[in-house]
């Protein structure tokens, strides 16, 4: 590296972190910046809507370990609110700019908060960062009334559990037929929403929230689309994430609320179609063609792509000669109901989904997921011992379904996965106008 | 020598001493196919890979399976024999999920590492009471004073089997492990002895638990025994004695011959066994290197239920896999310098236990046994020599150790 600004990472969380770490290890020795928009170091987002929600872990205890020394220059408190390819610089919300020679996008994602109406109310939660997930957890340890839970998606329905463990009263609306049903279709959601009946979850599928409303600023109660009307005390939003690309406005890149997108090198690619080959992305923010997937544009939100994109990217920034495209296998757990549920692969356009080891019954199974004759995703409920044989299966696009004669394997039935119709899918077109300089 | 016969050599008691170069061969064929159509998996890779695949099982051939032969004394009187030890005895190492899981599960929510720890004071004490019997006498015979005495007597004491029973228990030991080698399970002699062992002790463990249910006593075999409740069904008497027979087995030679390779490895290495005496807090890097260096189990058999590509190879169904973990852990492909005995040596992921969900149940209690035999060894043998090198070998190939270890010393402290 040649200039004197160095490396600037944006975004100082799991993959800012890692990213940063292996930039270090991979022997760059020049100045590094990190810039995060909350004041807190990197910590780990796992736990938070776990542990830390259960009572069980402080939120101010879940940061995460540092391998090397980074000796860096960290701008902590301070978002990043625009990019200035010709100038080299980003420019932070207190004024600042931060000159780069080379530049890691790892802004990742924030939570959507509830959109409609009592969107002010006092009461109404969601959990992305550390701050949101004590100030949740505060509520909820004097909470009586009702929790409400807006959304079944993985978040949505780890809380749930952790309400329950607890002892509160809880509703979950979803408008699909089961919880989880976008990651895992219907026909494995249907399990966890007996699970989650059975734990005592108040499950409200096919209807959506349509107002919440409120007493002296406090929510007290929600309307549902089915005309349903449910006393409440507490709501969590769950409703997805959004990509934090906005401060990418005007920068020329091609970025909107589904990610920036990057070439297969983890460079970000501009307007014109080019790779700027000092600008590269990784972890939740980073949408790039993912060579195990036909090359389709994704985007993963999941902790291990952080790892992982955050380290390639840093290897290929550290070898501008030789980049390196960056294959993953996305995978994801979650811990909820007393479940372990791991995913490898990723699920969404599966036509059938066949279950290959245990079964439903048992509580414990390993199911598979398939598209056009080829095994594209596996998910284990409390079943995991079995799936990096899958998910090697699955890497090398093997037919579906990838294993015959196994043990504990019932007579295998393709089912159809039950996913529900694609949201719009979010474009490369951004929201504002391109920035002249672009 | 063609690679399809180099497993035969394996067995050959010859190599019995050393099997190393052996396995060294082998592993140039990551998977090699040999003449009797059993297929020999010897890297680490290859054997890790295998261990997490659905598709090897370890149950024996189900007996509704078993064809006539024609020859009317197998079909009317060994052939319901063996029905009778695969049906009636299949301990959970012979099992597949979901009925493994379930044993497993018993097993597990009473071998608690609580109980292990409890019997630390009780292994010392053992180990102190064995060797103080060598006072006076100028040569050790490690495996009859210490190494075999020891894990029986640790083992009927975590059972609950009363300590005048216990000299029974050493008789059934020794008969039932030889049951483990491949050679013993093809031979139908050895089949009707093992039988005869199965029901001997099946009668006693039935009685024993009839008595562990009248008067339940703080040991496993009580826990085992326990009614039913609502969210843990009772556990079913033929699979309660199938189970302790299987600790009582499968945690006896398998400890006897740790010590003793332990024993027999410190010797060999002077400077290894000085700083375990100076510093016992060495003993858990010790053990580990050991079990990767000279591990109590060579290798485990398994069957391939489909196809399975693996290091370039494809394992048809129904074939049979031998894991030969020993020569895993000597792959120089995972670990640097493989046959040298390095406690130091950072990186040391071994097959000893085995791996997957048959890993060894009873790793802690083994790790603790031969962890106070070693250091108490080495500490209070004055002076000790090997008498011969090598040992005496006892024939099994799979579960390999010496027959037994003379040593020569110069007092006890």
């Amino acid at each position: 590296m040649s200039g004197q600004a160095g490396i600037v990472v944006v975004g100082a969380s799991l993959a800012g972190l890692r990213g940063a770490e292996a930039l270090r290890l991979g022997g760059y020795e020049g100045p590094l910046t990190l810039v995060g928009d909350e004041p807190h170091r990197p910590y780990d987002r796992p736990p938070l809507s776990k542990h830390v929600l259960a009572g069980e872990l402080a939120a101010d205890a879940t940061a995460l370990p540092q391998r090397v020394p980074l000796r860096a220059c960290w701008r902590l408190g301070s978002a990043a609110t625009g990019l200035d390819r010709r100038a080299k610089t980003v420019r932070l919300a207190d004024g600042s700019s931060v000159a780069y020679d080379k530049l890691l996008v790892a802004t990742g994602a924030r939570a959507r908060k509830w959109p409609g109406e009592g969107a002010g109310l006092g009461g109404v939660f969601t959990i992305r960062g550390r701050d949101e997930a004590a100030a949740l957890r505060a509520a909820l340890a004097r909470a009586s009334g009702r929790v409400l839970i807006v959304g079944g998606g993985l978040i949505g329905c780890e809380a749930a559990s952790c309400c329950r463990a607890l002892g509160l009263p809880v509703t979950l609306v979803d408008p699909n037929a089961t919880p989880l049903a976008r990651a895992l279709g219907t026909f494995v959601g249907g399990t966890l929403a007996a699970r989650m009946r059975a734990a005592g979850v108040d499950l409200r599928p096919g209807t959506q929230v349509r107002a919440l409303e409120g007493e002296d600023g406090q929510v007290c109660r929600a309307r549902l689309a089915d005309g349903a009307t449910i006393a409440v005390g507490l709501v969590i939003a769950a409703l997805g994430a959004v990509r934090d690309t906005d401060w990418l406005a005007m920068s020329g890149l091609k970025a909107d609320i589904g990610g920036l997108t990057c070439d297969g090198a983890c460079r970000a690619i501009t307007r014109t179609g080019e790779p700027d080959p000092d600008i590269f992305a990784a972890g939740d923010v980073a949408r790039w063609p993912n060579p195990l997937y036909g090359g389709r544009l994704v985007a993963v939100e999941h902790w291990g792509n952080a790892v992982e994109q955050a380290a390639h990217a840093a290897r290929n920034m550290l070898n501008p000669d030789d980049p390196l495209p960056y294959a993953h296998l996305p995978a994801f757990w979650s811990s909820q109901f007393g479940l372990n549920i791991k995913m490898v692969g990723l699920a969404d356009g599966a036509d059938s989904v066949a279950i290959v080891q245990g079964s439903r019954a048992a509580g414990r199974f390993l199911a598979v997921y398939g598209r056009d004759g080829r095994s594209i995703a596996a998910l284990s409920f409390d079943e995991a011992r079995w799936l990096p044989a899958y998910a090697e299966r699955i890497a090398v696009g093997a037919a579906f379904p990838p294993i015959r004669g196994a043990t504990d394997q019932p007579a295998v039935e393709t089912r159809a996965p039950g996913f529900p119709p694609p949201r719009p899918i979010p474009t490369d077109r951004g929201r504002m106008p391109e920035a002249a300089h672009a | 020598m063609p690679e399809d016969t180099l497993f035969a050599e394996v067995l050959d008691p010859r190599n019995r001493a050393d099997p190393y170069p052996i396995y060294a061969r082998l592993r140039r064929t990551p998977v090699a196919r040999q003449r009797d159509g059993a297929y020999v998996v010897s890297t680490h890779a290859a054997i890790r890979s295998l261990l997490f695949d659905p598709r090897l099982s370890s149950e024996d051939l189900p007996p509704s399976r078993r064809p006539p032969t024609g020859n009317p004394l197998k079909d009317w009187l060994l052939n319901p024999i063996k029905n009778r030890i695969a049906n009636a005895h299949r301990p959970l190492i012979f099992r597949d999920p979901p009925d493994h899981d379930t044993l497993r599960g018993f097993v597990m929510s009473e071998f608690t590492i609580a109980r292990v720890n409890d019997l630390h004071g009780r292994v010392a004490a053992l180990v102190d009471g064995l060797i103080e019997t060598c006072r006076g006498r100028d040569t050790v015979c490690l495996v009859d004073d210490l190494s075999y005495p020891l894990p029986v007597a640790v083992i009927c004491d975590l059972l609950g089997v009363p300590e005048q029973d216990e000299p029974q228990f050493h008789a059934w030991a020794t008969r039932l492990a030889t049951a483990l080698e491949p050679d013993a399970r093809r031979d139908e002699e050895a089949r009707r002895a093992t039988v005869e062992t199965f029901d001997a002790i099946a009668d006693y463990m039935r009685a024993l638990i009839r008595q562990k249910r009248r008067q339940p006593a703080d040991d496993m075999l009580s826990g085992l025994a326990r009614r039913g409740t609502r969210d843990r069904p009772a556990m079913g008497d033929v699979d309660l004695i199938a189970t302790a027979v299987l600790l009582l087995v499968a945690g006896h030679e398998t400890t006897v011959n740790l010590i003793t390779n332990g024993m027999l490895t410190l010797l060999r290495h002077p400077d290894e066994l000085a700083r375990l005496k100076a510093d016992p807090e060495r003993a858990p890097r010790v053990i580990e290197e050991l079990l990767r260096y000279e591990p109590p189990v060579h290798f485990r058999s398994r069957k391939t239920l489909g196809d399975i590509a693996v290091a370039g190879a494809t394992i048809p169904k129904g074939a049979p896999v031998i894991l030969l973990f020993a020569a895993g852990n000597r792959d120089p492909e995972r670990f640097s310098e493989p046959d040298r005995f390095d406690p130091d040596r950072a990186d040391i992921q071994h097959f000893g236990f085995g791996g997957g969900l048959h890993y060894c149940v009873g790793a802690p209690l083994a790790r603790i046994e031969a962890e106070i035999a070693l250091v108490a060894l080495c500490r209070r043998l004055r002076d000790p020599k090997l008498l011969a090198d090598p040992p005496p070998y006892r024939p099994g190939a799979s579960l390999r150790g010496p027959e037994n270890l003379g040593i020569r010393i110069a007092g006890i402290l």
